[in-house]
C-alpha cells in the first residue's frame, strides 16, 4: 500500500511543480504584463518543472520496486547459514526462501519453523522496511532535486516548449515500443523455461513421444517417477477439437456471410448480422459453461439412445461449441472479402446469363478465395489457442484417439492444469507448460503471419 | 424458304440448351439459397439457444428460499449478564436458538438422526444473520421473534423444483421425510422465496446459499480500473506516435507487424508471460488486481492502438494543415486539434478493449486469480478474483445450487458487457462525424 501513497504524493508534487514553474516563469519575465518576453507560453514552464519533478522520481521508483525483491531475496539467501543449504537442490532452497517470505508476511508456512528460519524471516522484514524507507528518501530527494533544477533553469530565454515537446515525444516512442517489449517478453519467458525443460527431456521425446503423463515424483524410487512428456496425444487432441470446430464454423459462417451479403434484404441483414456478431462478444468462459453443462450431457444422452458410448467430456461437445464461437469470426471476415469483390465481376457474370448462385460459386467465391482462406487460417489459429472451452468441456486424459466421442486433451488444457495449483517453479512438470506454450506461440504465430500476408496481398489486388 | 428448322438433323440452338437446363439450374439456385438461409437461421438459433439456456438455468438464483421460524432470543443464552455488551452478544450460540425454534415446530422428531436431518434444513450461515439482527437491535433480546431464516441449498433446490421428487429416494439429495417437513412448512406459509441479496453483497463461499459475487465484482472493478489507467494513455500515445510522427523505417515497420501479431496471439500465452516475467522476475504479488491489470493491459493494447489509429486516420488533413498554418507546433496541432476530434473513436475502441478484458479468463488462471478468496478485496494489491474466473470456479463445483448461481453470475457479466458495448455504440452515434 505504501507504493500507492508514494505515487499519489508524487502526483501532488507534480501538480505543485506545475504551478511553481509557471509562477516562476511569469516573475522571471517581470510580471504578467511582460509575459511576451518569455520564449514559450507560461504553462510550458510549468510542464517543464512538473516533468523534472515527476519523471526521474517515478522511473527510480519503478526500478526500485521492480528489483528490490530480488536483491533482498539474494541477500537473505546469502546470509543463510551454509549448513542449512548444503546438499539441497536449487528447488529446495527456493522452497525454503518462500517459507521465509511467508513467515515474514504472516502467511502459512509449509515446514516447521526453526530458529534459523525465524532469524532469516526477521532479517527479511528488516531489510524490506530498510529498503522501503531508503526508497522513500531517494525518490523524495530526486523529486525535490528535479524541481529545484527546473526552478534554477527557468528564465525567459529557456526554450521550455521545445523541451517539453521533446520529452513527450520520447514518452510516446517508449509507449509504442511496449508492443515490441511484449513480444520480446513472451519469447524470452517461454524460450528460457523451454530450454531448461529440454535439458531434462529430449525434444525428440517431447515432439514425437506418444504418451503423456506428467507427474512429479513423491519418492525417488517411485514407478514412473520421471513422468512421460510425449506431446503427440495433445497435438492430435488439439487438432481434433479444432477440426470439429472448423467443420461447424466454416460452412455456417461462410454460407451465412454469402446469404447476408448477396441474397438477404436490407432489413434482415441489419438485424441478423449484429445478432450473429453477438456470439463474438460472449466471454469464452460462458461458452465453456454452456459446453460442459448443456451440450456435453445432451450429446451423451443422444449417444446413449443411439447405442453409442460417449465420454462425458467428449471432443465433440467442446469442438461444436468452439465452432459456434468462431462462426462470427469466419462470417465477418468472409463478409469483408466478399464485399471487396468488385461489382463489375458480378455484373459481367449476370450479363452472361448466370444465375445468382452460379455467379457466387463460379465468380465471387473464386475471386474472394485467398481472402477467405486467410480468414479461415486466422480462425484455425484462434481455435488452437482457445482455452476456456476445452478446459471446461474437454477432458484431462491424454488419449491418442481418432474417435470424436472419446475424451481428448489439448495443449492449452495441459498448460492450465500444469500451472494452476501450487508446485515448485522449476520441476519438469511446470517447465513442460512453457515448452507447450512455446509450441503454441510458434504455431499460432506462423498461421497468423501466413494469414495476414494472404489477406493483405488480396486486398491490394482489388485496390 | 429452306429453313433449317424444317430439316431433321439440324444443330440445336443455344437457347434450347439453355431452356432445357433452366429447370435444373433454378432448382439448384433455390437449394443454394435455402442452404444460405439455413446457415443464417442456425447462427441465430445458436444465439437464442445460448441465451435461453443461461437465463433458464439462472433466473431462479435471484431468489432464495427462507423458512420462518419462531426463535426465542433468550437472554440467558445471548446476554446472560445483561450488559448488552456487543462483544458478548456477538459470541452467543445463535445456531442453538434457531434449532430450538425449528424443533418446536416439529415436536414429534425425537430420534438423533432425524434431528440431524431437521437441523440440516437451515443453512450453516443462518446464525450470522440473526446475530446481525440482534446486534442492530438489542431490545430483541428476551423476546420470541418469527424470523425468516436462510434455508440450506438442498432445500432451496427442492422449493425451486430443481430436485425431481419422482426420482428414487436414494438418488436424490433430500429424502421423503425432509420433503414431508418442507411441504408441511410450506402449507403453514412458513416457506418463502425472497430476493437474493446475499448474491450481491457477499464474497464466494463453499455453501451455495452463502455464495455471492460481490468479491468477484470488486476484483473485476479494480482490475479493469487499473487496466484502463494503464492501457488508455499508453495506447493513445503509441497510436499518436505511429500514426502522426513516426518516420517510415525498419523500426516502425517492426512495431506495426508486432502489434498486428500480438492481437492474434492466444490469450493464454499472455498468462505465461505474466507468470514468468511479472511474478517470477519482478516479484509482483500473485492473485492481485495489480498483476491481472498488467497482463490485461498488454493483451488489450493492440485493440486500443489499432482503433485509436483508425480514429486518427479519420480526422481530415485539412485540420492539421490549418493548425500548422496559424503557427501551432506539431505537438500542439495534435493535442489541441486532432486528438479532441479523434477522442470519441479512441474511447469507443478503448471501451471495446475493456469489454474484452472484462470477459477474459485464461491468462488470469495462470497468475493465481483462481485462489479461493472469501473476502471482498479493498485495493489493487489485495488478493482477489474476477467475475469470469469466479464463473469458472463455480462451474466446477458439484453442488446443484452452484449451477443456477453460475448462470446468474454469467447474466451479470453479460449485462455489464452489454452496457459497455451499448456505451460504445452510443458514443459512436453521438459523436461520429462524417467529413
Amino acid at each position: 500500500m505504501q507504493a500507492w501513497t508514494l505515487i499519489l504524493l508524487l502526483l501532488v508534487t507534480m501538480a505543485a511543480a506545475y504551478h511553481l514553474g509557471r509562477k516562476r516563469a511569469i516573475t522571471s519575465a517581470g510580471g504578467v504584463s511582460q509575459i511576451k518576453s518569455l520564449h514559450s507560453l507560461p504553462a510550458y514552464y510549468g510542464f517543464y518543472a512538473a516533468l523534472w519533478a515527476g519523471i526521474p522520481a517515478l522511473l527510480l521508483m519503478g526500478l526500485w520496486i521492480g528489483f528490490q525483491d530480488q536483491i533482498i531475496t539474494s541477500l537473505v539467501a546469502a546470509s543463510l547459514p551454509p549448513e542449512m543449504t548444503a546438499g539441497l537442490s536449487e528447488g529446495r532452497v527456493g522452497l525454503m526462501i518462500n517459507d521465509i517470505k511467508n513467515l515474514a508476511t504472516g502467511n502459512i508456512v509449509s515446514a516447521g519453523v526453526t530458529p534459523e528460519i525465524q532469524a532469516a524471516a526477521d532479517q527479511y522484514s528488516r531489510l524490506r522496511s530498510l529498503f522501503t524507507w531508503t526508497m522513500w528518501l531517494a525518490v523524495g530527494a530526486l523529486a525535490v532535486g528535479g524541481l529545484s533544477y527546473a526552478w534554477l533553469k527557468t528564465e525567459p530565454q529557456m526554450r521550455a516548449r521545445n523541451r517539453v515537446e521533446g520529452s513527450i515525444k520520447v514518452i510516446m516512442i517508449v509507449f509504442s515500443s511496449i508492443a515490441i517489449l511484449t513480444t520480446l517478453g513472451i519469447i524470452l519467458s517461454v524460450v528460457f523455461e523451454s530450454i531448461r525443460f529440454f535439458d531434462r527431456i529430449s525434444p525428440l521425446d517431447f515432439f514425437f513421444g506418444t504418451s503423456w503423463s506428467p507427474q512429479i515424483a513423491l519418492r525417488a524410487d517411485q514407478v514412473g517417477a520421471s513422468g512421460e512428456f510425449g506431446a503427440i496425444p495433445l497435438f492430435t487432441g488439439t487438432l481434433m477439437v479444432s477440426l470439429i470446430a472448423m467443420l461447424v464454423a466454416v460452412p455456417i459462417g461462410l454460407l451465412s456471410a454469402i446469404y447476408l451479403s448477396e441474397y438477404a434484404s436490407r432489413g434482415l441483414r441489419s438485424i441478423a448480422k449484429p445478432v450473429i456478431e453477438v456470439l463474438a462478444g460472449i466471454p469464452t468462459v460462458v461458452y465453456g459453461f454452456f459446453a460442459a453443462l448443456t451440450v456435453a450431457p445432451f450429446i451423451r444422452e443422444l449417444g446413449a439412445t443411439l447405442g453409442l458410448e460417449v465420454a462425458s467430456e467428449s471432443a465433440l461437445a467442446a469442438g461444436l461449441v468452439m465452432g459456434v464461437m468462431i462462426i462470427p469470426f469466419v462470417s465477418s471476415l468472409s463478409d469483408d472479402v466478399i464485399n471487396a469483390v468488385p461489382q463489375s465481376l458480378r455484373d459481367g457474370s449476370y450479363a452472361l446469363g448466370a444465375t445468382r448462385s452460379e455467379t457466387i460459386r463460379r465468380v465471387i467465391v473464386p475471386a474472394a478465395l485467398p481472402g477467405i482462406v486467410g480468414g479461415i487460417l486466422l480462425a484455425v489459429s484462434r481455435a488452437i489457442g482457445e482455452t476456456m472451452i476445452v478446459v471446461m468441456a474437454a477432458g484431462l486424459a491424454a488419449n491418442l484417439t481418432a474417435n470424436p466421442l472419446d475424451s481428448v486433451t489439448t495443449v492449452t488444457v495441459q498448460i492450465v492444469t500444469l500451472l494452476t495449483g501450487d508446485q515448485e517453479f522449476d520441476s519438469a512438470k511446470t517447465l513442460a507448460a512453457f515448452a507447450l506454450g512455446l509450441t503454441l506461440f510458434l504455431v499460432t504465430l506462423t498461421l497468423n503471419v501466413i494469414a495476414l500476408t494472404i489477406v493483405r496481398k488480396y486486398r491490394e489486388q482489388y485496390e | 424458304m429452306n429453313s433449317q428448322a424444317s430439316t431433321g438433323a439440324q444443330p440445336r440452338r443455344a437457347i434450347d440448351v439453355v431452356n432445357a437446363s433452366l429447370k435444373r439450374r433454378y432448382a439448384k439456385e433455390r437449394r443454394f439459397r435455402l442452404l444460405g438461409a439455413t446457415a443464417v437461421a442456425l447462427g441465430l438459433a445458436f444465439v437464442v439457444l445460448l441465451f435461453a439456456d443461461i437465463i433458464g438455468k439462472g433466473y431462479t438464483a435471484f431468489q432464495q428460499t427462507y423458512i420462518q421460524i419462531p426463535v426465542t432470543l433468550s437472554a440467558a443464552e445471548i446476554d446472560p449478564k445483561g450488559t448488552q455488551d456487543p462483544d458478548a452478544i456477538a459470541h452467543a450460540n445463535y445456531m442453538a436458538l434457531i434449532r430450538e425454534g425449528l424443533r418446536g415446530l416439529f415436536p414429534e422428531v425425537t430420534q438423533r438422526s432425524d434431528k440431524r436431518r431437521l437441523n440440516a434444513l437451515i443453512s450453516v450461515g443462518a446464525p450470522q444473520f440473526v446475530r446481525d439482527r440482534v446486534l442492530a437491535d438489542p431490545a430483541l433480546i428476551g423476546t420470541t421473534q418469527a424470523l425468516w431464516i436462510l434455508a440450506d441449498d438442498d432445500i432451496d433446490m427442492l422449493v425451486k423444483g430443481n430436485i425431481d421428487r419422482a426420482a428414487p429416494e436414494d438418488s436424490r439429495r433430500v429424502n421423503d421425510q425432509v420433503i414431508g417437513w418442507v411441504d408441511r412448512l410450506a402449507e403453514q406459509g412458513r416457506v418463502q422465496k425472497r430476493f437474493n441479496t446475499i448474491f450481491f453483497t457477499h464474497g464466494t463461499s463453499r455453501e451455495p446459499e452463502l455464495a455471492g459475487i460481490a468479491g468477484a465484482l470488486m476484483g473485476s472493478f479494480y482490475t479493469l480500473l487499473l487496466t484502463l489507467i494503464l492501457s488508455f494513455p499508453i495506447g493513445v500515445g503509441a497510436a499518436l506516435y505511429l500514426e502522426e510522427f513516426a518516420p517510415k523505417n525498419r523500426w516502425t515497420d517492426l512495431i506495426e507487424v508486432n502489434i498486428n501479431n500480438l492481437a492474434a496471439v492466444p490469450s493464454i500465452v499472455f498468462g505465461l508471460l505474466g507468470l514468468a516475467v511479472f511474478i517470477g522476475f519482478f516479484g509482483v504479488p500473485r492473485s492481485t488486481p495489480l498483476v491481472a491489470a498488467m497482463v490485461l493491459t498488454l493483451m488489450t493494447l493492440p485493440t486500443v492502438i489499432i482503433s485509436s489509429r483508425a480514429a486518427l486516420k479519420s480526422v481530415p488533413p485539412s485540420i492539421r494543415e490549418a493548425a500548422l498554418g496559424v503557427g501551432a507546433s506539431p505537438l500542439q496541432t495534435q493535442f489541441h486539434h486532432v486528438l479532441p476530434l479523434a477522442m470519441p473513436g479512441m474511447l469507443t475502441g478503448t471501451i471495446l478493449g475493456m469489454a474484452q478484458a472484462l470477459g477474459e479468463t485464461a491468462p488470469l488462471l495462470m497468475i493465481g486469480m483462481i485462489a479461493f478468496i472469501v473476502d471482498v478485496p479493498g485495493g489493487f494489491t489485495d488478493s482477489a478474483t474476477v467475475l469470469p474466473v469466479q464463473i469458472f470456479l463455480w462451474a466446477d463445483s458439484p453442488e446443484r445450487g452452484f449451477v443456477e448461481r453460475t448462470s446468474a453470475a454469467i447474466m451479470v457479466l453479460l449485462a455489464f458487457l452489454f452496457l459497455m458495448n451499448l456505451a460504445a455504440v452510443l458514443l459512436r452515434r453521438r459523436f461520429e462525424r462524417r467529413w
